[in-house]
């Protein structure tokens, strides 16, 4: 009765519903013993190693540090992020990764049944703890993304002002999309268009591999692109430079205005001194500007909401759910006539299955949205009106020194100073000009 | 050469910049708190439910390998050892053998033995599979529903976002525990 004559074909093609129980035939009654093959389950790489991943990244976070506060080495720094392009780029294909993992705790806050792994909270939270007290240590060398840019640099150019300030605004947009992405379980967008992780694995869609390229590309001559202009943890990372405790400088005695640490700095991290105001603002202006502030900031934050707000039945078709239900609908008022097999036929008997149910997950993934996408808006209104604040901030500085989030400690600013040449007995004493005299407000050096 | 404490002419900001920094640690304590308890100690993978692929062939060309880490997989014990075996013969074949315009699978990757009148067993060899799913729909279709697609672990990079399953139209994927990392069809008779 197992032998089916193919005439049969045809009618099992006829009979057959469309998604009908299984086991139709019988298990063989083998006569001579025949014994099953078994299926086989290859492991999925053991959970142990993602501890020693996280232990890797506490051993390099911690030499990091200790190669760019107390070595001072741009040598050092150099080898170890080959080492963690080898290990955390191209040995594990670039993930796990603090970068995406910005994803993975938005969801976890927000979806109850993603339960966080403890590894993947680690790799957020270290680098952000070690960068509050000691600067980026983890993009000096640690992170394969910025690893592999440092090490592609080959002639850097100079970004304009007015550029490397409005691109720098990209990393908190996509950092707010990510999580709010993230947020509503739709998509890791972080991931998706990430240029490097594709390189790392040497597989991906050709789009992806070229993005990776051309990233490639523009670092050979602007100094670590994706790091600057879009790295959504890198603008994490740079809020924690901003107020950590400890920071790169780069004159180990004081600063002989030399100016060839800002030349040396690729990333346009350096910062040259600027005179404190000789005619202080008077009170009366101060106030007004105050109030312009806290007239603005709100303006600018329920402004950016409101727009976010109208965005975001834009930004829930992102969502396959919400994607599936906008086809059906449409599909309803105009039917639809997709090749059978397809993704989107098979799809939409997906949705023609239990249409009820699909409409209502969508109608509450249209809700989710409203509230990620007007969070969003306000996010966007403040960090550009934080922006302007910075920029309209002049703090006076009396030496060249390094923006403390800008500043990715990569080391190689220090071997430009002379002072720093001193020290290593590469000059002699004599060849520097004079300490200024005490009068003029030292910043530096008082350990 | 040390990080030294900055002059008093910056202690405002110093001021203010180590209160920030002490909100911030309070903050990630606090994350990190908060999370403790929806955290797991176990990290998770991906993985098909079989009960809700609908064998669109994605799987085939959409994972981010240029091989896909998705194979069809085989539940022997579920298997009727047909001779006509509906996942292994395209719909009317020529004749019942191995020829290859005879195969539903495009890289002949079914190996088909012999076992005893009228059994025959199908076996996958995994370097040829591609995943595309062409014999899981004629064995689900039509026959016991024991080949069907699971991601090998072996191959599957664990992608924080695997890229098949975004474009699942059966919303098949799902994140497993590592620990049991296959959802594995087995015999229910
Ligand atoms: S900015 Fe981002 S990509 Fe660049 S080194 Fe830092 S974490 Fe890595
Ligand atoms: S993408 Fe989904 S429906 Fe298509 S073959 Fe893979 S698991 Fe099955
Ligand atoms: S038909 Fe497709 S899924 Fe089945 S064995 Fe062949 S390649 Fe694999
Ligand atoms: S997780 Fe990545 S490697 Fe694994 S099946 Fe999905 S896309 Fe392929």
């Amino acid at each position: 009765m197992r032998r089916l004559r193919p005439s049969l074909w045809l009618f099992l093609l006829a009979t057959s519903g469309a998604v009908a129980a299984e086991h139709r035939f019988p298990p063989p009654e083998f006569e001579a013993g025949h014994k099953l093959p078994i299926t086989t389950t290859p492991e999925a790489r053991a959970l142990a190693w993602q501890y020693v991943d996280l232990a890797v990244l506490l051993g390099a976070l911690g030499l990091a540090l200790w190669l760019i506060y107390r070595r001072r080495s741009r040598r050092g720094v150099m080898w170890l992020s080959i080492f963690s392009l080898g290990y955390f780029g191209f040995y594990r294909n670039g993930c796990i990764c603090a970068i995406g993992t910005i994803q993975n705790l938005a969801l976890g806050i927000f979806d109850r049944s993603y339960a966080l792994p403890l590894t993947v909270l680690g790799f957020f939270l270290a680098p952000l703890v070690v960068a509050l007290f000691g600067g980026r240590a983890f993009c000096a060398a640690v992170c394969p993304h910025g690893a592999l840019q440092d090490l592609v640099l080959v002639k850097p150019v100079k970004v304009p002002g007015w550029l490397e300030h409005s691109l720098g605004l990209v990393p908190f947009l996509f950092l707010g999309a990510g999580a709010a992405f993230a947020a509503t379980g739709s998509a890791f967008i972080i991931c998706r268009y990430d240029p490097f992780v594709p390189l790392f694995r040497l597989s991906g869609s050709m789009s992806l591999i070229g993005l990776g390229a051309a990233f490639v590309l523009v670092g050979l001559f602007v100094g670590r692109p994706y790091c600057r202009f879009l790295c959504p943890y890198g603008a994490l990372l740079r809020l924690a430079g901003l107020v950590s405790k400890w920071r790169v400088r780069v004159t180990p005695d004081y600063c002989t205005q030399c100016k060839l640490c800002e030349h040396a700095c690729p990333y346009g991290a350096m910062r040259e001194p600027v005179a404190a105001p000789t005619h202080p603002e008077p009170p009366a202006r101060q106030r007004r500007r105050l109030a312009w502030l806290l007239l603005v900031l709100p303006l600018a934050v329920g402004g950016g909401a409101l727009v976010g707000r109208q965005l975001a039945p834009l930004a829930a078709r992102m969502h396959p759910t919400v994607a599936l239900a906008e086809l059906y609908t449409e599909h309803l008022s105009s039917p639809k006539k997709f090749p059978p097999m397809t993704p989107e036929a098979l799809s939409l008997e997906r949705a023609e299955a239990d249409p009820k149910a699909l409409l209502a997950a969508a109608a509450d993934l249209r809700g989710r949205f409203g509230i990620a996408s007007t969070w969003f808006g306000a996010w966007v209104g403040l960090v550009i009106v934080i922006k302007l604040i910075a920029l309209s901030l002049r703090p006076a500085r009396t030496d060249y020194e390094p923006d403390r989030g800008a500043c990715v400690a990569c080391a190689r600013c220090f071997e430009s100073c002379p002072n720093e040449r001193v020290r290593r007995g590469l000059l002699p004493p004599e060849a520097l000009p004079p300490r200024p005299l005490p009068a003029a407000p030292v910043a530096m050096k008082k350990a | 050469m040390n990080p030294g404490p900055t002059t008093p002419a910056f202690s405002r900001r110093q001021f203010l910049r180590d209160g920030l920094r002490l909100s911030a640690v309070a903050g990630a304590a606090g994350l990190a708190g908060a999370m403790a308890g929806r955290t797991q100690a176990q990290t998770t993978v991906w993985q098909i439910d079989p009960a809700k692929c609908v064998r669109c062939g994605n799987c085939a060309t959409k994972c981010v390998l240029e091989q896909s880490a998705v194979k069809c997989v085989h539940a022997f014990d579920i298997c009727g050892y047909c001779q006509l075996c509906t996942g292994y013969f395209e719909p009317e074949p020529n004749e019942l053998t191995t020829a290859a315009e005879n195969q539903q699978c495009p890289t002949a990757a079914i190996k088909r033995t012999f076992v005893e009148d009228p059994y025959y067993e199908y076996e996958i060899d995994e370097n040829l599979c591609i995943g595309c799913a062409k014999c899981v729909e004629g064995c689900t279709r039509f026959g016991n529903g024991s080949l069907y697609l699971q991601i090998r672990h072996d191959r599957c990079l664990n992608c924080n976002e695997c890229a098949i399953a975004r474009t699942c139209p059966g919303d098949a994927f799902r994140r497993v525990p590592v620990t049991h990392p296959y959802l594995l069809k087995t015999d229910t008779h």
